[in-house]
């Protein structure tokens, strides 16, 4: 029978405690590079697929090395942040959306009205990606995300040199409903948004998620991707989230002060 | 030997953790839509179960009983989170999918349930044995459930394709309802029927 004395009670609640605690702590110090490694890696595959670069195991990175200049904007401005900025906490490579937008400093809240996407806060600056061939800019990839219905949906748009046709779509984190909302990542629906146009010939917003057949005959067509079926509010969600970050509150700047720098 | 061969193997059908503790169902709803998720989490929770119970067999002559739970809860937990480490820094993709499930595995009844029953009174060896094979059974369960999910509810098995879908060019329209959780519900009932149908001493007598 076990002794039931406090200093043993006690005596025992520590030791597994101290025990436990290294046992945890050596885990997650030993493992955390590969872990990050891991996270990173993750991104990058994502960001190549919305390039429409073909990812063979192995050589994402060197892939990502080669064609694939991050930048660095102020989403209020649309200017590129030069290198002299970086700070600890501000950092092309370790950029993560969430802490960013959570941060007092980088983030700031959306005014309930524009808050299209339903994020409540973002950050003020932005990592963008521009894939590069032959030393020139073929496409940007936009880093995009909003609710759908369960689950913030974390993607990447890739928009043409001409900023206006959508060459790459994805979402590399959701949680939508299996089979139905989570038909967000299916590669079938991913493509059929290559080759639509997010702007029209004035340079507005036209893109948009319909429910039902896009019907191919009309000239809006070409702005118009058919909904998920049986996920209306899911893909209520990503059309949302697409306007938001493709409008005034989002790339708009940028995209503006781009189209001047690509196209003079 | 015997013994120890009993420990090991009852759980798998006999005293199946699943099947007739019925314990552990949550769990086996959310991650049998792919085979792959469950076998991940089979082996997560067999190395759960096992390590756990054989902790706290070990020191279970030292554990004052008004703390016995806490000290349980605190192994387990910690098994959990290294785990999860594990998973997250060697199979990435899967940990994703699995995501908050393989940290529910603290509060899976069965890991608390082998400790409690098992290990506070039984030497380590036949407690380490009877957390694998508790695992091993409720893997076993995972496995049959994901089986029948994701081959009619995408056409897949292990990620592969085995049923052409209509929407990709073939002839297999994929039935949705198998990849959301009442279909689990559905298979696990099944799969009890069936096995009390095998076993009939398995049945409470009414």
């Amino acid at each position: 029978m076990p002794d039931e004395s406090v200093k043993k009670t006690v005596t025992v609640a520590l030791g597994v405690c101290i025990f436990c605690s290294v046992l945890i702590t050596t885990a997650a110090v030993a493992l955390r590079g590969i872990q990050l490694e891991n996270k990173k890696l993750d991104r990058i595959a994502n960001i190549l697929i919305a390039g429409d670069l073909i990812v063979k195991d192995g050589n994402i990175r060197s892939i990502y090395e080669k064609k694939i200049e991050p930048r660095m904007i102020e989403l209020s401005s649309g200017e590129t942040v030069p290198e002299e900025k970086f700070t600890k906490d501000l950092n092309i490579n370790d950029f993560d959306i969430k802490t960013m937008a959570d941060d007092p400093e980088y983030g700031m809240p959306i005014p309930g009205d524009k808050d299209l996407g339903k994020i409540k806060r973002m950050p003020k600056y932005m990592v963008v990606y521009l894939v590069q061939e032959n030393s020139k800019t073929e496409k940007v990839v936009l880093p995009i995300y909003g609710k759908g219905l369960w689950s913030t949906m974390y993607g990447f748009i890739a928009l043409d040199k001409d900023l206006t046709t959508v060459r790459g779509f994805t979402f590399y984190e959701q949680a939508e409903t299996p089979g139905l909302g989570g038909e967000v990542d299916n590669p079938r629906w991913k493509n059929s948004w290559k080759g639509k146009h997010v702007f029209d010939e004035q340079g507005n917003l036209k893109i948009e998620v319909i429910k039902g057949i896009v019907d191919v005959s009309r000239p809006e067509a070409k702005y118009e991707i058919q909904g998920l079926s049986g996920a209306t509010l899911t893909s209520r969600g990503v059309d949302h989230l697409v306007r938001f970050w493709l409008g005034n509150d989002g790339y708009a700047l940028f995209l503006k002060r781009l189209k001047e720098e690509l196209h003079g | 030997m015997g013994k120890y061969k009993k420990t090991l193997t009852t759980p798998l059908f006999e005293s199946n953790p699943i099947g007739v503790q019925i314990l552990g169902i949550c769990s086996a709803l959310a991650v049998t839509t792919k085979m792959e998720t469950a076998l991940v989490m089979t082996v997560a929770v067999t190395i759960v179960t096992a390590f756990s119970s054989l902790s706290v067999s070990i020191i279970r002559n030292q554990i004052p009983g008004s703390i016995r739970i806490i000290v349980e809860m605190a192994i387990i937990a910690s098994l959990v989170i290294v785990v999860d480490q594990i998973l997250k820094a060697y199979a990435y993709q899967t940990s994703k999918q699995l995501s908050v499930f393989v940290g529910l595995i603290i509060t899976n009844c069965i890991v608390m349930g082998r400790t409690e029953a098992v290990a506070l009174k039984n030497p380590p060896v036949i407690s380490f044995l009877d957390g694998i094979g508790n695992g091993l059974g409720y893997g076993l369960m995972l496995l049959v459930v994901a089986f029948f999910r994701e081959l009619l509810g995408s056409g897949k098995l292990m990620g592969i394709t085995i049923l052409q879908l209509q929407t990709e060019g073939g002839w297999y329209i994929p039935n949705g309802l198998f990849l959301l959780a009442p279909s689990g519900f559905f298979l696990v009932a099944f799969l009890i029927w069936a096995l009390r149908t095998w076993k009939p001493e398995l049945r409470e007598i009414e």
